[in-house]
């Protein structure tokens, strides 16, 4: 099991890889796909299939489809990458790498002190444990949650109106 | 050998399960290559010809013949393409199809995988199965692909939405998502198509959609958009295509059986178990005719006219069917 826990994660990680270097938008989304559904392949692995589920749904299935939907219809092609080739100079980099940096000291941070062990891993998170919990203590988050989707919902139907 | 044998059970436990696993898959592949002969014979029935009727008894030897045929045909990738993808797409479009077919539980003791959130898997796994179609369309480069793969994008996500709503019915009345678990209360408390009889026809309205067969078949519309997404593709790679769409159709008739007809279960089954399978691949065919007959009876609606029917008959139609589950469970739960 921790094989296949720490090949999940590889994959994971090479292919995000793949999404920040790749050049062509498209190929780049599909990678993020794959790195979704390695990411969901943890989730199972560490006991947790229903949000494993809920994460190859949500986003791989719905989310990263309507990416895709939209990058599709641009007309891509060699002038694209090109651009793409140009805008990425080092100067670009400098942001993001010190922020991921500041990320992966707390992370180094973590794993070096060991950290606490979940107890995830040992004991399995099944659909009727996370009902319980999102209508017992976290019922006020679903609530605004649900608020925040009704109000995008209609501010989409606003927008989308005939008029 | 013998010997051997006892020392691993474990080993020899995984080992027939593997057999089983590979057992399945043959018979669904070759269940749903037959599946082209059959739906060629019943239209040519309903249409007054005779259809395939020559290679074997019945016509029986048309499929293998057309199987080699394309084996031998010239795997043709055009220069224009997106390689890389063009390739991918096809064996997507086949793979997730099988894959899915490994949560059916067939029997009580044959089925591949028994995953306790098998539904939701069966959801996320369909979910993705939109990829194939659309990285078809996209690799090809050619307007009228690009066109079948944007209609099977826009088709497939309106309609998964509610159909996953529709089955969460089942999950209610059932408690889980477990599907061994959904057939067994179904022996117990009836066919899930009594109370869940809207959920059945939004679930089956939104699965053909998903699998993209006849009357919504959109997406390779010949009249409009030459073959749709499949327009470049030639040989094999065109195969897996097809023979992929009737894997769908089988999965579709099998999930259909498990989740509102009671699955393996009828009668005389609790003292003949052998008559498990036979009941299972009965219902599997009724649905298979069905879906044929739908082909042979309908004509393809407008584009615009089947996006409203999803987003304003299927989905409110779902979702009063899930409020009103609902009700009557917790009404059940309180009176009890």
């Amino acid at each position: 099991m921790t094989f296949f826990f720490y090949l999940a994660a590889a994959v994971a990680v090479i292919s995000t890889l793949f999404v920040i270097f790749g050049r062509n938008p498209v190929h780049a989304l599909l990678n993020l796909v794959v790195s979704l559904l390695a990411v969901a392949g943890l989730f199972f692995m560490l006991g947790a299939p229903f949000a494993g589920a809920l994460e190859v749904i949500v986003y791989a299935g719905a989310i990263m489809v309507l990416f895709v939907f939209v990058v599709m219809m641009l007309n891509l092609g060699k002038e694209i990458e090109d651009q793409e080739r140009r805008w990425l100079t080092p100067k670009v980099w400098f942001a993001p790498a010190v922020l991921s940096v500041l990320l992966l000291g707390g992370l180094l941070d973590v794993l070096l002190t060991g950290g606490q062990t979940h107890a995830a891993a040992t004991t399995t998170i099944d659909a009727k444990q996370v009902g319980v919990h999102l209508f017992g203590p976290y019922l006020l988050a679903v609530e605004l949650g649900s608020m925040l989707l009704l109000a995008a919902l209609v501010a989409a139907y606003h927008l989308g109106r005939h008029d | 050998m013998l010997d051997w044998f006892n020392a691993h059970p474990h080993l020899v436990d995984s080992l027939i399960e593997s057999v089983k696993a590979i057992v399945v898959l043959l018979v669904t592949v070759v269940v749903a290559a037959w599946m082209i002969w059959l739906e060629r014979r019943l239209l040519g029935l309903w249409q007054d010809r005779y259809g395939p009727n020559r290679v074997g008894p019945f016509g029986l030897g048309q499929v293998i013949a057309d199987m080699i045929k394309i084996f031998f045909k010239e795997d043709w990738i055009p220069p224009f393409v997106d390689k890389l993808t063009f390739i991918v797409a096809p064996a997507i479009a086949m793979g997730l199809m099988l894959l899915m077919f490994a949560l059916v539980p067939v029997t009580p003791t044959w089925g591949v995988a028994h995953i306790n959130v098998g539904l939701l898997v069966f959801l996320a796994l369909a979910g993705l199965e939109v990829y194939a179609v659309m990285l078809g369309g996209w690799a090809s480069n050619s307007k009228y692909s690009l066109l079948g793969g944007l209609r099977v994008t826009a088709q497939t996500v309106s309609y998964e939405v509610f159909m996953g709503i529709s089955l969460m019915g089942i999950v209610m009345l059932a408690g889980s998502f477990d599907l061994r678990h959904i057939v067994e209360y179904q022996a117990a408390n009836g066919w899930n198509i009594i109370p869940q009889f809207f959920g059945f026809c939004a679930f089956v309205t939104a699965a053909i959609a998903v699998v993209h067969r006849t009357p919504f078949d959109l997406p390779e519309a010949e009249s409009e958009l030459a073959a749709g997404f499949h327009t470049e593709y030639s040989g094999m790679k065109f195969g897996m295509f097809f023979v992929g769409e009737y894997v769908g159709i089988v999965l579709v008739s099998a999930i259909t059986t498990v989740l509102f007809f009671g699955g393996w279960s009828g009668p005389g089954v609790e003292s003949h178990a052998w008559l498990a399978f036979p009941w299972f691949a009965f219902k599997c065919l009724c649905f298979m005719s069905g879906f044929i007959l739908l082909r042979a009876s309908l004509p393809r609606p407008r584009y615009d006219q089947m996006m409203a029917a999803g987003w304003k008959v299927c989905l409110p139609l779902s979702l009063i069917n899930l409020l009103g589950t609902a009700a009557v469970v917790v009404a059940g739960a309180h009176g009890a």
